[in-house]
């Protein structure tokens, strides 16, 4: 009876096999999704093609309180800098601030101000205790679309010889730093 | 009384419709975005909604009104200004901001599978319907039993 086209076995299991599919994809997206929440998934968080690249050719003015900078002076670089594009107006920038100024004693960072207005960004820097060595000022933002930001917070770790060696579009958190900057910043001090 | 204020409001609506709509429509377009020579205004638009808004993430820059998608659209509408082809601009995009810019994705090794996708479904289906028809829908019956051979003479001669 083997060959008869409805056991009802078979006719049961072609059934449950939709539901199975459709089960398992349901999982697989809620999984995605609560990564969402939990930190581990970023639909913004896009990889750039820039890494492992020389920074972008670029000559941005100074921001008060600090210095603006270029592409030749990362290039110039002996030893890792992490470049971070902030706002005045971008609430992750806020919340990343104190996690940078802990930081800053043991990697330099510089960053650049984007389409910020000179005397927003300086009341910004002044307010969250000035983690920047350096600061530059993105006015109309098109150096950014040459680095390939998509938004603020946006940072770079850059190694020596100005090579992009790590990006993230996602604001830092102190994980990060220890799971991933600095030991990637300490392989490529000299 | 009653038909008369619905068709009043009925003309309100309508008042309403036509004096926002060119609103509605110019909310993304600003007229001043565009490039003189229509041929060149047409070609960079057509590039642009071949392009993601990397905020919007969904919607092309020629449709959504985000900051970043209207600074690409200016740098695409320069580029076209400048005479660049398609192509030319397109990997301008691809260079800074990946695949993941472009709407549609391109054929590569990682994006074979959802290319082929349609094929291969195509072929699943077909083979699962080959198998299914294949086999004999008529089953030899088992030989009829002496008892059941009597039954059945017993059931015909009735007639």
């Amino acid at each position: 009876m083997s060959g008869q086209p409805s056991s009802p076995t078979r006719r049961r299991l072609l059934m449950a096999a939709p539901l199975v599919v459709a089960g398992g994809v349901g999982v697989g997206f809620w999984r995605m999704l609560s990564g969402m929440t939990k930190g581990s998934f970023d639909p913004h968080d896009i990889h750039a093609p820039a890494l492992n690249r020389p920074v972008p050719d670029f000559a941005l003015p100074d921001q008060a309180p600090g210095q603006g900078f270029s592409a030749q002076d990362l290039r110039a670089l002996k030893s890792p800098v992490l470049v971070n594009y902030f706002a005045s107006w971008c609430i992750p920038c806020v919340a990343e601030m104190p996690v940078l100024n802990a930081l800053k004693e043991r990697l330099p960072i510089w960053g650049i101000a984007y389409k910020d207005k000179p005397e927003h960004a300086l009341g910004f820097v002044q307010r969250a205790g000035n983690p920047y060595a350096r600061i530059a000022a993105d006015r109309d933002g098109l150096a950014a679309i040459d680095w390939g930001v998509s938004g603020v917070p946006e940072t770079f770790l850059i190694g020596p010889g100005g090579v992009i060696r790590w990006h993230t579009a996602s604001p830092i958190t102190e994980t990060m730093i220890t799971s991933t900057i600095m030991p990637l910043a300490d392989s490529l001090k000299p | 009384m009653k038909t008369h204020s619905l068709r009043r409001y009925g003309v309100i609506a309508l008042l309403a419709c036509l004096l926002f709509a060119p609103f509605v429509a110019m909310a993304v377009d600003d007229p001043s975005e565009m490039l003189p020579d229509p041929a060149q205004e047409q070609r960079a638009e057509a590039i642009g909604s071949q392009l993601r808004c990397l905020v919007c993430q969904n919607e092309s820059i020629e449709d959504s009104s985000a900051d970043l998608a209207r600074d690409l659209r200016h740098v695409v509408r320069e580029h076209v200004a400048r005479g660049e082809s398609n192509r030319q601009i397109m990997d301008w995009m691809v260079n800074r901001y990946g695949n993941f810019i472009r709407l549609r994705p391109p054929l590569t090794v990682g994006t074979l599978l959802l290319w082929v996708m349609p094929l291969l479904a195509l072929c699943i289906g077909i083979g699962v319907a080959w198998w299914t028809f294949r086999r004999p829908r008529t089953v030899t019956p088992t030989p009829l039993t002496d008892e059941e051979r009597r039954r059945l003479s017993d059931l015909t001669e009735t007639r």
